[in-house]
């Protein structure tokens, strides 16, 4: 019961991430079992730690086809860019001469109104 | 010592860095070139499919070179672009949940870049490390993930975390069950065939 203890907790504490209590220490200690699984665990952790420095070798062209991947996004992104601005332009022309057009009507509904005068009461 | 001083002394990388983030796009390209090979080689590892592989990479440059402006330069570059291809590689597998049967033949891929130990132990952690490849790639992708990153790569249970957009504590517990079934792949599969003989 106690190695199936030690070998639930033994992924956690084999890189120091967590700690087994002074019981299941001595346990290890003295158990071969324990130690055995214990240094498999190490084992495992030292080969991953190697596989850092092992490059896989990419199929020929990658860099390349990155490298065009990351142009063709940005000239998307121009086009999108310059669509939004030509956008904003539209709709910045078409509010302007609403704005114009409305200002006008305005000016020619006050310039008639103050034309008629105002009639007097009584 | 003048405030303008710079903390350390620039690598050739940084100042790569330095100028692609000034919009210097030839920069990037030597960026790139420099370390495709270590980030395919980090995207191969978590998603063990090369075509997934190529893609992720070119994703991850895409969104590096997007987003060098939030590139502080507190990280290195190689942790930074890890990081992004680690996002990139879970959104890929999270997508991708087909069953494939290709297999990573990682063992006539590999590049020696330390052949310094001895013939008998160098064939010796050869093996083991063509072992430990194999049962990588047949860990189920999420816990393979958490295995990678921080038991290969050395990223800390916060930057997992964040990349993956899940909690420090579902990035413990994942670890734990990716070394705990790394190691019956690994071991159990020998005992197996000691008792077989």
């Amino acid at each position: 019961m106690q190695c199936d203890d030690v070998a639930r907790v033994l992924p956690a504490v084999v890189d120091g991430d967590a700690t087994v209590d002074l019981f299941m220490q001595r346990h290890i200690e003295s158990c071969l079992r324990c130690q055995a699984e214990l240094a498999r665990y190490r084992k495992m952790l030292r080969g991953l730690q190697l596989l850092r420095t092992r490059y896989l070798e990419p199929a020929p062209g990658l860099f390349a086809a990155t490298l065009a991947a990351i142009e063709i996004a940005g000239e998307r992104e121009a086009v999108r860019s310059a669509l939004n601005g030509r956008r904003i332009a539209y709709a910045s022309a078409i509010g302007g001469a609403a704005l114009a057009a409305s200002a006008t009507a305005a000016a020619v509904i006050v310039h008639r109104t103050r034309r008629r005068g105002v009639p007097i009461a009584g | 010592m003048t405030t303008n001083e710079l903390p350390r002394e620039l690598s050739e990388l940084d100042r790569l860095v330095f100028a692609a983030k000034g919009g210097d796009r030839p920069a990037f390209d030597e960026l790139v070139r420099r370390t495709y090979v270590d980030t395919y080689t980090l995207a191969l590892r978590l998603t063990a499919h090369e075509e997934d592989a190529r893609d992720v990479v070119q994703e991850a440059y895409l969104r590096a070179w997007k987003g060098l402006d939030r590139f502080r330069g507190e990280a290195q570059f190689s942790t930074w672009i890890y990081r992004i291809t680690a996002n990139a590689a879970y959104t890929s597998i999270k997508r991708k949940k087909r069953n494939r049967s290709e297999s990573l033949d990682t063992v006539d891929d590999v590049i020696e870049l330390h052949p310094d130990a001895q013939p008998e132990e160098a064939a010796e952690t050869q093996e083991l490390l063509a072992k430990l490849s194999g049962a990588l790639e047949q860990l189920p992708p999420k816990l393979r993930v958490l295995v990678v990153l921080k038991d290969v790569y050395g990223l800390s249970h916060d930057e997992i975390g964040e990349e993956l957009g899940i909690s420090v504590a579902a990035a413990k517990v994942r670890l734990h069950r990716g070394r705990k079934k790394l190691r019956e792949l690994l071991y159990d599969e020998d005992r197996g065939m000691a008792n077989a003989v």
